[in-house]
């Protein structure tokens, strides 16, 4: 390791000052971007931070843009796919007693539906935007682990075919996302459908977990120097949060898959009343997953909105210190809430009161960031433009979803609509107002960054009104046809119940909003063909990601900025500025103090390599095969060493020898 | 916000009135609990519209005002943020004290419930199976124990309490007009006090996904007269009817020589399968297959000949059987009042 020998314009800490050239061998050092012109710098950069041509070096790609552009477009396909099922369900249900799909096909397509757009949709494409702005966003030239991260990326593609090949083989899991047992057990569930679903998960939340860690390294200790915690941009602070939750609550489902996959296959009976086990152990153990789960889904979220409305405002954020604590309160208060997913269950009612009490207290921190965002837009009068429309459609539908999510922290209240589709229509509201219009508000803000060039404005005024109306008539009449008495999951109704009309109401409407996406993939094709080319800041937003060009070079930034601002564009107008001191024969980036992010010392980067992806494929293939055999961990264990050992094979490096 | 928002209303509101003459509601409802439990709904709905208005009115003010010069966004009016600061500090005061306030509401509501059903003098053990419902009336005097399925006939204005259980997956058992829902779980017995204020039919289902044929397992309340229920207890203790006919005679003997007799029971006769519903009485109930088609000779036989057609992945295996055996047995279940 070696100090930081970090100079700029600006007054230093003094540690940096004080840092002594002598410490670093000159022998081992090679030449640093202290004294290069803007061209030679740019040269070396480019040369010592490419992506290597050619099929192998795609695969070796570690460039968290390369991973996240890949992952945004894997989850997009995903989407479609959990959309299209979603359509053929809703024209199955779209009459009493229609013929078009059988039981078997149904729960197959429910299942798939939750468990796509759960596991391959949002959880992916959260992470997956933070991967891409993070790095950007801290000032630095790639994210922590890359190696890791583009492991996570083949886990989570190979988790996601394994699941849709399954579909296509008619062994897709029928037991619904939740999987309860004892009807996804070893006597209810012949077959290997149960076991896709158990393994489906641990592939996605290997992969989850991978980037969880990685987001949070990057964030504890690569911001740019001068970023102390206070001027962390809210939308960082959000996937910090979340990675987080990521950590504590995927645990839980893994245990919950792997004990599910030990009683099917190795005959345990942990869960199976008949020989002491308990069914409802799996309840407790899936939901304090997935409840956080939301959480990990909508925090993400938020950030986008607090990236989006002061770029609109054109003013910092009200209350940013409050909206920080909100998240940090969200974060621990989304792990006391489970049981409300249990209220029908029959628990004692004290202990069910409890979670009444503490579901209604999520909805303060919730609120005390809703108010202020409103707050941020009161007297600023902003111009209105698509990312912004999807904000105010995301206040529309998400506080209806919060409303209904009080209704449903009520104990009496939920034994009435729980497993209705009154929820069906409360956590569409939640989910796709509370994450999806934000993330479609954030494709139109990010979307020049990704690709130097604009979307369309005027299609993208089209997309949000037809994914408005298209919304609101699918999901807004669920909440009374709920009421009326029609529960989930059904995959017919008789035609006395008198649901008919309603449920065609709402499929014309499930229709509209599935076009409105059609519209939105011809916009973001149409867009990066023929959009208007644009500059580095279309927007004359404040934070770091926009200071490099659009797109970013592989390096991200030419010279490490340096932060005074919570809003740093904004708060240097000319120019930022920087520090420099780092090598440009190899990967280096400024490693930061946690609290205060004074630069600490340089670190290396890790480079292209082909092994995470050989890894990966070991490690999904032992998954695949562990659905047959309990011995595939024995088996599958070599490949994996195999690959592990090529992946951490020492460099040589002096760093790595002391 | 939404400029389509009014024809949406419009909508909705049509069919909303279309709909609300349901049997299986919890708007509609028909007992004590179900009562309280839509107030209840009614209440919080109120509540969270006009929370909802007041958050829209609060985000579309900004966009009512003339757009105004842009200046420098990190030069702020320290002024109009203390104002906001305030603003902000009321809604979220008032944000806690409605959910205080929504929180003793349920707590209240729970203990109004939890009080119907203490005085319940009749006792019914509902098992959850893959798909249909087994009812059995408690009684102690052991042959004043009934058996039956799917329908469940209880005295009106009379509390009564169920115990909710599973011998399969987890079921639950939901009549909105009466009550919210309570799962049945294997091992474990759940307690669900109900009451109908007035006779009359109310249906139910399953409300928890339990494979193939979740949509199909429905129920039904029969709420009668003290009188009329005693009596109902009483036929459907007696044995089976004897078969009238010779076709009916035929069919018997086809029952009791062919697979049926391996699954059902029939009372007065050896047939006496557990693991399917009690035929004893078939005839005298309103549907077949847990509420899937109602009572008729061509439905008994469309659902013998073809159960994997009615309702595909039921238990219920196809018997192999020609055209005057499907006659002969369809008479002698029909003869089952």
């Amino acid at each position: 390791m070696s100090s930081a020998d970090i100079t700029s314009e600006r007054d230093l800490p003094p540690e940096s000052e004080a840092s002594a050239k002598g410490d670093i061998a000159p022998e081992r050092d090679g030449p640093r971007d202290t004294g290069l012109d803007d061209a030679s710098l740019h040269r070396w950069l480019a040369r010592t931070w490419r992506t290597p041509r050619g099929i192998i070096g795609a695969l070796s790609s570690v460039d968290h843009k390369v991973i996240a552009r890949r992952y945004l477009i894997t989850a997009f396909l995903f989407l479609c796919l959990g959309g299209l099922n979603a359509v053929v369900m809703r024209i199955q249900l779209s009459g009493p007693q229609r013929g078009l799909i059988g039981p078997d096909l149904y729960n197959q397509l429910f299942t798939m539906h939750g468990v796509t757009m759960m596991f391959l949709f949002a959880v992916p494409i959260v992470q997956a935007t933070g991967i891409y702005l993070v790095p950007l966003m801290v000032g630095t030239r790639n994210i922590a682990f890359p190696r890791l991260n583009a492991f996570s990326y083949w886990v989570y593609v190979s988790g996601g075919l394994f699941a849709w090949v399954s579909f296509a083989l008619s062994m897709a899991p029928d037991v619904g996302w939740f999987a309860y047992v004892p009807l996804s057990g070893p006597e209810y569930a012949p077959g290997k459908r149960a076991d896709v679903w158990a393994q489906m998960i641990t592939y996605t939340e290997v992969s989850s977990l991978a980037v969880a860690v990685a987001t949070i390294v990057t964030v504890f200790k690569q911001r740019a120097p001068g970023m102390s915690l206070d001027k962390i941009p809210l939308y960082v602070w959000a996937l910090l949060v979340t990675s987080f939750v990521v950590v504590f609550a995927m645990p839980a489902v893994m245990i919950t898959s792997t004990f599910l996959i030990l009683d099917r296959l190795v005959g345990t009976h942990i869960f199976n009343p008949a020989e002491g086990g308990d069914a409802l152990l799996f309840q407790h153990l899936f939901w304090f997953f997935g409840h956080p789960e939301v959480y990990i889904i909508f925090l993400p979220a938020t950030g986008m909105v607090s990236a989006i409305i002061p770029a609109f405002a054109r003013r910092p954020m009200f209350g940013h210190l409050g909206l920080v604590l909100s998240l940090i309160a969200v974060g621990f208060l989304s792990f006391g809430l489970w049981v409300h997913h249990m209220f029908a269950t029959g628990l004692p009612k004290l202990g069910a009161s409890f979670f009444t009490a503490s579901s209604m207290m999520i909805a303060i921190p919730n609120g005390v960031q809703i108010f202020c965002w409103l707050a941020t837009l009161w007297d600023s009068r902003p111009v209105i433009r698509t990312p912004l429309l999807f904000v105010f459609g995301f206040f529309f539908i998400f506080v209806i979803g919060g409303l209904t999510g009080v209704m449903l922290a009520s104990v009496p209240l939920d034994l009435q609509v729980h497993d209705t589709y009154f929820v069906v229509a409360h956590f569409h509201y939640v989910l796709i107002g509370g994450s999806v219009f934000p993330l479609l508000g954030a494709a139109y803000f990010w979307f020049p960054k990704i690709t130097g060039r604009m979307m369309s404005e005027r299609l993208g005024r089209w997309h949000f009104w037809l994914a408005m109306v298209g919304f609101n008539a699918a999901f807004f009449p669920m909440h009374i046809v709920g009421l009326w008495g029609m529960p989930r999951r059904v995959y017919t109704y008789p035609a006395e119940l008198g649901w008919g009309n309603i449920n065609f109401f709402i499929s014309a409407g499930a229709v509209l909003f599935f076009l409105s996406f059609v519209l939105f993939a011809f916009n973001l094709v149409h867009s990066a063909l023929r959009g208007a080319p644009t500059g580095d800041n279309p927007w004359d937003a404040g934070t770091l990601e926009w200071a490099t060009s659009s797109p970013p070079p592989s390096y991200n930034f030419a010279r490490i900025p340096i932060v005074t601002n919570v809003e740093p564009l904004w708060a240097e107008r000319e120019a930022l500025p920087v520090a420099t001191g780092l090598r440009v024969d190899v990967r280096e980036l400024v490693v930061s103090t946690v609290a205060e992010a004074h630069p600490d010392i340089r670190e290396k980067s890790a480079t292209p390599s082909i092994w995470p992806l050989l890894a990966a494929i070991a490690v999904g293939a032992t998954f695949l095969y562990s659905i047959f055999t309990p011995w595939a961990i024995v088996w599958g264990a070599a490949p994996i060493a195999v690959t592990l050992i090529g992946w951490f094979w020492p460099k040589g490096d002096p760093e790595d020898e002391g | 916000m939404n400029r389509f928002a009014p024809i949406a209303l419009v909508a909705t509101i049509a069919l909303f009135l279309q709909g609300c003459a349901g049997w299986q509601s919890a708007l509609d409802p028909k007992g004590p609990a179900a009562s309280e439990l839509a107030w209840l709904i009614w209440f919080f709905t109120g509540l969270c519209a006009a929370v909802w208005v007041l958050v829209m009115i609060a985000l579309a003010l900004p966009l009512m005002m003339r757009p105004r010069a842009r200046v420098e966004p990190l030069v702020i009016d320290a002024d109009a943020d203390n104002r906001k600061l305030r603003v902000v500090l009321t809604a979220v005061g008032l944000t806690v004290v409605i959910l205080v306030g929504l929180t003793l509401l349920s707590f209240f509501a729970n203990r109004t419930l939890a009080a119907i059903g203490s005085h319940a003098a009749l006792t019914i053990r509902v098992t959850g199976h893959q798909w249909w419902w087994e009812v059995r009336y408690e009684d102690a005097t052991p042959s004043h124990i009934l058996t039956t399925a799917n329908e469940i006939h209880i005295p009106a204005g009379e509390p009564v309490r169920l115990l909710l259980t599973s011998t399969d997956v987890i079921h639950s058992f939901w009549v909105p007009s009466l009550s919210g829902k309570l799962d049945l779980i294997p091992g474990r017995m759940n307690v669900l006090d109900i009451k109908a204020d007035k006779p009359g039919v109310y249906r139910g289902q399953c409300a928890e996904f339990c494979g193939a044929q979740h949509a199909n397992m429905g129920t039904f309340i029969i709420a009668e007269p003290r009188e009329k229920f005693d009596a109902w207890w009483n036929d459907q203790l007696e044995p089976a009817a004897a078969p009238m006919s010779d076709e009916a005679k035929t069919g018997e003997n086809l029952f009791l020589k062919r697979p049926c007799v391996m699954c059902h029971k029939i009372g007065g006769t050896p047939a006496g399968g557990t693991v399917a519903p009690d035929l004893t009485h078939i005839a005298s109930r309103q549907t077949l297959a847990a509420g899937t088609l109602t009572m008729s000779r061509g439905n008994l036989a469309a659902w013998i000949a073809d159960p994997q057609g009615v309702k595909p992945g039921s238990h219920m295996p196809v018997v192999d059987l020609n055209g005057d055996e499907l006659n002969a047995i369809v008479a002698y279940l029909e003869g089952l009042k």
